[in-house]
């Protein structure tokens, strides 16, 4: 209960009804209280890392698809009964078919050019076929390994090289650190449409070609964050008293610097696989994707997008396989960087 | 303006001129490495090729060629196209779909802005709630899914399912065609601009100056109008940068799949065809965007927020 107290009277009626004796107060019992006062085992930081990982349900999810979708992408062309080359004209454009599904509309093989009766009666393409009659279920999960192989090779490059040239350009830093910055400001101010698009013209278009694109123009980003964690570290004390007790400049920058700036490196690398993934999609897209029979998801799309009125399936499939892919890399980096970086979560 | 600023200005300005310097001799060197000829009429006999490389320069150094086109260049002429439109000015050919590819990136832009701020303010507002929860899934799905799948999406539903909207871009409908392109660009956008703004609101409504607005009884509009929402936005333009630039990749996707005349499908053709002039002017004018959008975010963010540069400066 409030109680305004504005002149001298108030006061002295509102102290009248406080009268404090010695029984009024106890000691607190110490021991209880200590109790509260949780011990923890220490743990290492890679430990802490994977605990706050674990909790972020969004990455264990992408984790995991990402995981399925390797796993499949592997199985499936083994196990299933067609090849991702082999055309058959009377296969073409058939609807998907799944056994024990075929109650769902999408996935009852109706609809298609060609139907499944006569010999045909008994057999399955989960994800249809397209115009040359090839078996889209095979295909699909063979351009889904592609598509993971092309990022995934491009991003391990560019970690390898964006390290290199950041920590030579952030520790050695003077004329060097300016040579390299101004090197590196140029080839990013050139978009990258342009660089792709004229390298891939000057060498013939292909798997690797795709790859060597792809590392030309990603590895500025991996060396601008490798350089800016490694001008961050380098002025903190540990790099001073390994200098002061004589270690050289190798040594430091590989074995003291790298450990410290890898959690952000791979956060890096973790979000530029899906720009990858979407680079290779977007450049078979523009028609200077990977040769047929083989396929990627980028080149399946654009395959598929052709008959977008006749056979929509041919194009919604690989379209949402690579949207959970690139989805679950997303969520999976940013489960990384919330893990390595609680701090960064807001952001 | 202080001296230091215009002086910071200066240097941003002549980086960026050497730049375009160097791109369009790297591409012009590139260009003339790749194989195939524009002149690809199996009945051209040899004498003819060579009438034909004479009477457009091509049978000089490569050096020399350079220099000549730098030259005309300059005087705002850019050679003619070899194969699209054969002799037509490329500044001709380009400017007629310059507007076209404009109009699509500018409405893209302003529209995910727009929806991508509020879209943010909301979810910084309520947060913890169904609105934070749907702009965070929007965003993360905005981000992760490229511009061309939604575009393919899009079409199939609003052209296929529900033939409300044109699937193929039609010259004489220019506004009903465009819709389709324009959400599908803006998607990214939206989902940027609301992830960013968000993060920068909650930021911003933990500080001081905000406390104390709401301490002195000010109205809570007033609060979020006024005091929030400005500063939260100037951080905003620093993201719009890259947004634009990947605006202007996933646009040349986007023009291909709806059929749009714009300057993505123009480059595409120009390289299939080898139209050497062609190739080299949309590269020059997708290079001078990025480097003047680049630059003005620059420069702006500099004058607003004077610690970022000073930062940048100490970087270097």
């Amino acid at each position: 209960m409030a109680k305004v107290i504005r002149t001298k009277e108030d006061l002295d009626n509102y102290l009248k009804d406080f009268d404090y004796t010695e029984d009024d107060f106890t000691l607190v019992n110490d021991l209880e209280e200590l109790q509260h006062d949780e011990i923890k085992e220490t743990s290492s930081f890679l430990k802490d890392v994977w605990t706050r990982f674990k909790s972020n349900k969004g990455a264990l999810i992408g984790g995991s698809i990402i995981l399925l979708f390797i796993i499949v992408s592997f199985l499936a062309p083994a196990l299933s009964s067609y090849t991702f080359d082999a055309v058959d004209t009377a296969q073409q454009s058939m609807a998907p078919r799944i056994p024990g599904l075929s109650w769902i509309p999408f996935f009852n093989g109706t609809g298609g050019v060609r139907q499944y009766v006569g010999n045909l009666e008994n057999s399955f393409h989960y994800f249809g076929t397209d115009v040359l009659g090839r078996d889209l279920w095979v295909r699909c999960w063979e351009g889904c390994k592609i598509s993971l192989f092309v990022a995934g090779t491009a991003v391990l490059v560019n970690v390898f090289i964006g390290i290199l040239y950041g920590m030579i350009s952030g520790y050695l830093g003077g004329k060097v650190d300016t040579v390299m910055q101004r090197f590196q400001e140029i080839v990013n101010s050139i978009p990258t449409l342009v660089i792709l698009t004229l390298l891939l013209l000057i060498m013939k278009p292909g798997l690797y070609t795709i790859i060597v694109a792809l590392i030309l123009t990603e590895w500025i980003g991996m060396a601008r964050i490798t350089r800016a964690q490694v001008l961050k570290i380098k002025e903190q004390e540990f790099i001073l008293a390994s200098k002061t007790l004589g270690a050289n400049k190798f040594f430091i920058i590989f074995k003291q610097v790298l450990p410290n700036i890898f959690g952000q490196i791979i956060i890096m690398a973790m979000f530029s696989i899906p720009n990858a993934i979407f680079y290779e999609a977007f450049l078979a897209m523009v028609g200077l994707g990977i040769p047929a029979p083989q396929a990627s998801l980028g080149s399946l799309i654009n395959d598929g997008f052709k008959t977008i009125l006749i056979t929509p399936y041919q194009v919604i499939i690989p379209v949402v396989i690579l949207g959970i892919l690139m989805l679950s890399f997303n969520l999976l980096a940013d489960g990384l960087r919330d893990a390595f970086d609680p701090k960064m979560k807001e952001m | 303006m202080d001296k230091s600023t215009l002086k910071y200005i200066a240097k941003r300005v002549l980086i960026s001129l050497a730049t375009l310097f160097v791109i369009v001799f790297v591409l012009f060197m590139l260009m003339k490495l790749m194989p195939g000829t524009p002149f690809n009429d199996e009945k051209l006999t040899a004498a003819q090729k060579a009438a034909i490389y004479a009477k457009y320069g091509l049978d000089k150094p490569v050096i020399e060629q350079f220099f000549i086109y730098i030259q005309n260049m300059l005087h705002g002429d850019f050679g003619i196209s070899y194969a699209i439109q054969r002799n037509m000015d490329v500044s001709v050919i380009v400017s007629s779909r310059m507007m076209i590819s404009f109009f699509l990136g500018i409405g893209a832009v302003i529209i995910g802005t727009i929806i991508g701020i509020l879209l943010g303010v909301v979810a910084a507002l309520n947060r913890n709630t169904f609105w934070d929860t749907f702009a965070t899934v929007l965003s993360v799905i905005g981000v992760s899914i490229p511009s061309f799948v939604f575009c393919l999406l899009l079409l199939i539903l609003f052209g296929v399912k529900i033939p409300v909207l044109p699937v193929l871009y039609n010259s004489n409908e220019p506004f009903t065609s465009s819709i389709i392109p324009m959400i599908a660009l803006s998607m990214g956008v939206i989902a940027n601009v609301a992830r960013f703004t968000r993060s920068e609101m909650i930021e911003v409504l933990q500080s001081e100056y905000i406390l104390l607005a709401e301490a002195k009884g000010i109205s809570r509009k007033h609060l979020i109008l006024h005091h929030a929402l400005r500063n939260c936005l100037i951080p905003v333009i620093t993201v719009l940068g890259p947004i634009i630039v990947g605006l202007m990749t996933g646009s040349m996707v986007i023009e291909k799949i709806c059929g749009i005349p714009g300057l993505g499908s123009l480059l595409v053709k120009a390289i299939e065809v080898r139209d050497y002039n062609v190739i080299l002017a949309v590269s020059f004018l997708y290079s001078v965007l990025y480097i003047v959008i680049m630059l003005i975010i620059d420069i702006l963010y500099g004058i607003i927020d004077p610690r970022i540069r000073l930062g940048k400066e100490e970087d270097a």
